[in-house]
């Protein structure tokens, strides 16, 4: 593996490789005086986030330090990216730094694949290598997210194969929406997808999974419904009338949270909007999955550094 | 240039639209003589087309030169060598330069660079609106009877998207004997837009272009061009359904014509998945089954003009994120190889077919007299001559635009342009200009 | 990205030469484990004291296999656990990313305990020196002991083993085959001519379809 850019890349094998290592590095962990691996010692990763998200950054961080590697963060402002300096031109100069690893959010869809075209065409000329990791592109993955949930799912429901998993809200413009798909389908999962017309792309009826538009009918089937956020801006595009027609529809109630199997568990992305995409004692309730999938953000990524980097380069 | 020497030239072994070979002698830029074993003059020049097959030369409705303004990208003198070389012997330069061509005073600063240059017959295209704004008609009259001499109007880049603007500025140019070229996008449906919405940008994450914003504008704007009895060309159409469309408004009588480019067809969106903006252009590159629809319709005639929408951008500018990429391809020079592979070497077109679509039809929408002419004695010596048995690999480098980045990068195409002659002077010799 | 290193031995190679029977690995087995008894003093009052920890994968069988004839002998069980000496190795930028194993550390941890470290076949000593390094995070062992079913020689560290099961003067070009019920569906240890030089000293990674190979450490630095 010498990036990680889209969860599309990935086999059933290859990603079960990277859940399996992810468990046993929560394993190799668990209950130590010294919570740190020295694996990746002398290796450097650059988070580089030209868009905020304190809790993916955060992830990346600590998985890297805990695998040992030097970890720095590069935001986009305050740096030479607000001055205009193109996105080629700032990961190349990282690479030139010695980045053994450039961990990237961006707004725009395939920034991630374009880097790592840049790097490795770089890398031919310098001789370096510098892997590339896709930490949320745009509209389109977010390949990460999608291995914490399957670790989630995993560790929930025993195995993903076979199990119907439901997720619900504004896929139009969820990374996090297509990644999962993408990796649960690999997985052997079947996928609901329920969300109104307007926040659901054109084409998505050649995605691997079913669509639905109404909640109630498919809660009691599902083993696990992963709740989408939805951002404040869209209230305004027209997408949906009003933040209460939307709660109406598809916010997860303590009522809807009781139509779901009993042991069935709830995931979301985070940040939660409570009260319009999920009720706060759904939220916090025993099925709600939140924090595990934090936890095991550190892990799926340390998992994705020690596939990327403990290795020989590829 | 001298008069004299190039005051006779005899072509020989040529074979009109695709048929036996015979030697055209020219003089004073007219064809005096069509026949076999024809002698020159002792002093003429002589070009043996080796059986190359001769066609009028061709007529491209739609480039972008850059001048002035965007010259990192594009010159009127580079943009004059790839479309000389593309075999074209008159291009229609769009006014989104900096400034616009929404004035006489750019227009003509346009038509005498390309004189200056002579290479090829540059003609503006002067802007409907005010700085391509959409709300205020530009000086047409006035540009209409420039030194420029502009025939065909256009806010190409954008639409000419208010409904009241559109109407008034067809009925204008209804007076004018003007034609007006609409870039056929409905705004308010592809804000963001990224890619042909459909199953490639939904995995992509790319916003969609639905063909319907197409579709709309253009039924819109056949009704107000049949109210206004207007000439109405529509812009590089992309989408399948937009055919049907200009169909019943062509059976029903409405003076609209149609382009589509070379790249809408032959290359479709499953070109995206890399995420190079090579492959971004405006309107998005669609699906197999539209470019086949393309195929049909521009055989049938329901399409008029192939023209290719030429339009050079600096690296800078293509070296980027998909989002932040400018739209637009290379396309002069790539243009005959890309319709020998998509309607000549299918049977779509016969080389006459050729010549009507890149020549006879665009010369006539953009209302030039001497070009798109019949081969015959009499008519302008103004000629491309096409080797229709080569094959070359496409390299954006070696390219005679300043840009490089035609998306048929390393690609083997058929058929090239080995000589391109504008009215007796030969601008094309082996495939090279002749400066 | 499927590429962790699997076993990279071909099981039905060249014939090669026994060294322990099925019958030799049970009685070997039975003396080590009398030997922890006698050197760490084990009884139902200490036995708390003693943890048998195995190297992934042969390591770990041959601990519980230990453990369980320590318990016959004596009616007293120690703790058994695992630790992964992967995360560890100083060799892991020479090949693909290896795949992990199982760490599981007994209930009561490492600290202030005598651990006696488990694995099948001693070469280089590097895979002992990792797991020694993966241990000391995990808390701070009274004292470590090691305990090997074969030392092949070829030491490229300062370890030695506490217990051997067998000697075995061996030429780096060969192999040594450990086979164990719990993963080969038999006892026995062989050895042969490597197929392919490569493979490790100690090497669990290997050790996957056919038993584990340990051969020429290719110079490791």
């Amino acid at each position: 593996m010498r990036h990680l850019l889209s969860v599309a890349d990935l086999d059933a094998t290859a990603a079960t490789a990277l859940l399996d290592t992810s468990d046993r590095l929560r394993q190799a962990l668990l209950g130590r005086e010294v919570r740190k691996l020295p694996t990746l010692r002398g290796r450097t990763v650059i988070t580089m986030f030209y868009e905020n998200s304190t809790r993916t950054r955060v992830s990346f961080e600590i998985a890297g330090k805990w695998m040992s590697a030097d970890t720095v963060n590069v935001s986009a402002s305050g740096s030479s990216v607000s001055k205009g300096e193109s996105l080629r031109d700032t990961a190349l100069t990282l690479s030139s730094m010695g980045a053994d690893c450039v961990v990237v959010r961006h707004p725009a869809s395939g920034a991630a694949h374009r880097l790592a075209g840049w790097m490795d065409r770089g890398n031919e000329t310098t001789g370096t290598h510098t892997s590339i990791v896709n930490a949320g592109d745009g509209t389109h993955e977010h390949p990460t997210q999608a291995l914490l949930d399957a670790a989630t799912l995993r560790e929930r429901l025993g195995g993903i194969a076979g199990r119907r998993i439901g997720i619900v809200g504004d896929v139009l413009h969820s990374r996090v929406a297509r990644s999962n798909v993408l990796l649960l389908a690999t997985l052997g999962a079947e996928v609901v997808l329920i969300a109104p017309p307007t926040l659901l792309p054109v084409g998505v009826e050649q995605w691997p999974c079913r669509v639905g538009h109404e909640l109630d009918p498919e809660l009691p089937a599902l083993d696990a419904v992963m709740m989408l956020r939805v951002q404040a801006e869209r209230m305004h595009g027209g997408f949906f009338p009003s933040a209460r027609e939307y709660a109406i529809g598809y916010g997860l109630s303590e009522a809807r949270a009781a139509l779901l199997p009993d042991d069935a568990p709830i995931l979301h992305p985070g940040p939660m909007v409570r009260g319009m995409e999920i009720a706060p004692a759904v939220a916090d309730a025993p099925s709600s999955a939140v924090l595990q999938q934090v936890r095991n953000g550190v892990h799926v990524r340390m998992a994705v550094l020690y596939h990327l980097l403990a290795g020989a380069p590829e | 240039m001298s008069r004299d020497s190039m005051s006779s030239l005899l072509i020989t072994n040529a074979r009109p639209y695709g048929e036996d070979p015979v030697d055209v002698l020219v003089t004073d830029g007219v064809v005096t003589s069509i026949g076999t074993g024809l002698d020159a003059p002792s002093d003429a020049d002589t070009l043996d087309a080796g059986g190359a097959v001769l066609l009028p030369g061709f007529v491209d409705l739609h480039v972008h030169l850059r001048e002035p303004g965007g010259e990192e990208s594009e010159t009127i003198e580079t943009g004059s060598h790839a479309a000389a070389l593309g075999g074209f012997t008159a291009v229609f330069a769009m006014p989104n330069t900096d400034p616009v061509a929404d004035s006489a005073v750019v227009v003509e600063h346009v038509r005498r660079r390309g004189e200056e240059i002579g290479l090829v017959d540059v003609h503006p295209v002067g802007a409907v609106t005010v700085g391509l704004g959409g709300e205020r008609l530009a000086e047409m009259g006035t540009m209409a009877a420039s030194r420029a001499q502009v025939r065909l109007f256009s806010d190409d880049g954008r639409c000419v998207n208010d409904p009241l603007i559109m109407r008034r500025a067809l009925e204008y140019a209804s007076s004018l004997g003007v034609v007006i070229a609409q870039h056929a996008e409905d705004h308010r449906l592809t804000g963001g837009a990224q890619a042909h919405e459909g199953a490639v940008a939904s995995r992509l994450g790319l916003s969609g272009w639905p063909a319907s914003a197409e579709e709309t504008i253009v039924a819109r704007d056949c009704a107000l061009a049949r109210d206004a009895k207007a000439a109405l060309h529509v812009c590089h159409i992309s989408s399948a359904r937009t055919i049907d469309v200009l169909r019943t408004a062509k059976a029903a009588g409405v003076r609209v014509s149609a382009e589509v480019t070379p790249h809408h067809l032959l290359l479709t969106d499953g070109r995206l998945t890399g995420y190079d903006p090579v492959n971004k252009v405006n309107p998005p590159l669609r699906t197999a089954e539209d470019t086949r629809a393309m195929r049909e319709a521009l055989a049938e005639g329901v399409i008029d003009v192939v023209a290719t929408d030429h339009a050079p951008h600096a690296a800078q500018y293509k070296d980027t994120e998909w989002s932040a990429a400018k739209p637009g391809m290379l396309g002069l020079q790539t243009a005959l190889s890309v319709l020998v592979e998509t309607m000549v070497e299918p049977g779509l077109l016969d080389w006459h077919g050729v010549a009507r679509v890149l020549s006879e039809r665009p010369a006539e929408i953009g209302g030039l007299p001497d070009q798109g002419r019949p081969i015959a004695e009499g008519e302008p010596a103004t000629f491309a001559l096409v080797d229709p048995d080569a094959q070359w690999t496409v390299r954006g480098a070696a390219l005679a635009s300043r840009a490089a980045n035609t998306p048929y990068e390393g690609m083997r195409l058929p058929g090239s342009v080995v000589a391109t002659i504008l009215r007796g002077r030969i601008t094309v010799r082996d495939g090279k200009v002749q400066a | 990205m499927a590429n962790l290193r699997r076993g990279d031995v071909d099981a039905g190679q060249d014939p090669t030469r026994e060294l322990l029977s099925a019958a030799d690995v049970t009685r070997t087995v039975a003396r080590i484990a009398h030997q922890i008894i006698e050197k760490t003093a084990f009884s139902p009052d200490s036995a708390d004291d003693v943890v048998l920890i195995g190297v992934p994968t042969r390591g770990v069988h041959l601990a519980h296999r230990l453990a369980a004839a320590i318990t016959e002998f004596t009616g007293a069980s120690p703790a058994v656990g695992s630790v992964d000496a992967t995360l560890y190795r100083d060799d892991l930028r020479r090949g693909p990313a290896r795949a992990l194993e199982d760490t599981a550390m007994p209930e009561g941890g490492v600290d202030g305990r005598l651990i006696v470290l488990v694995d099948d076949v001693l070469m280089s000593g590097r895979t002992t020196r990792a797991a020694l390094d993966a241990l000391r995070d995990e808390g701070r062992p009274r004292a470590v002991q090691l305990a090997v079913l074969v030392d092949r020689g070829h030491r490229e560290l300062p370890i030695r083993a506490d217990y051997v099961g067998k000697n075995v003067p061996t030429a780096r070009t060969e192999q040594i085959l450990v086979l164990l019920t719990e993963s080969d569906g038999r006892d026995g240890v062989a050895i042969g001519q490597a197929g392919r030089t490569g493979g490790d000293d100690d090497a669990p990674a290997a050790a996957e379809t056919a038993g584990t190979v340990a051969t020429d450490p290719e110079g490791e630095a």
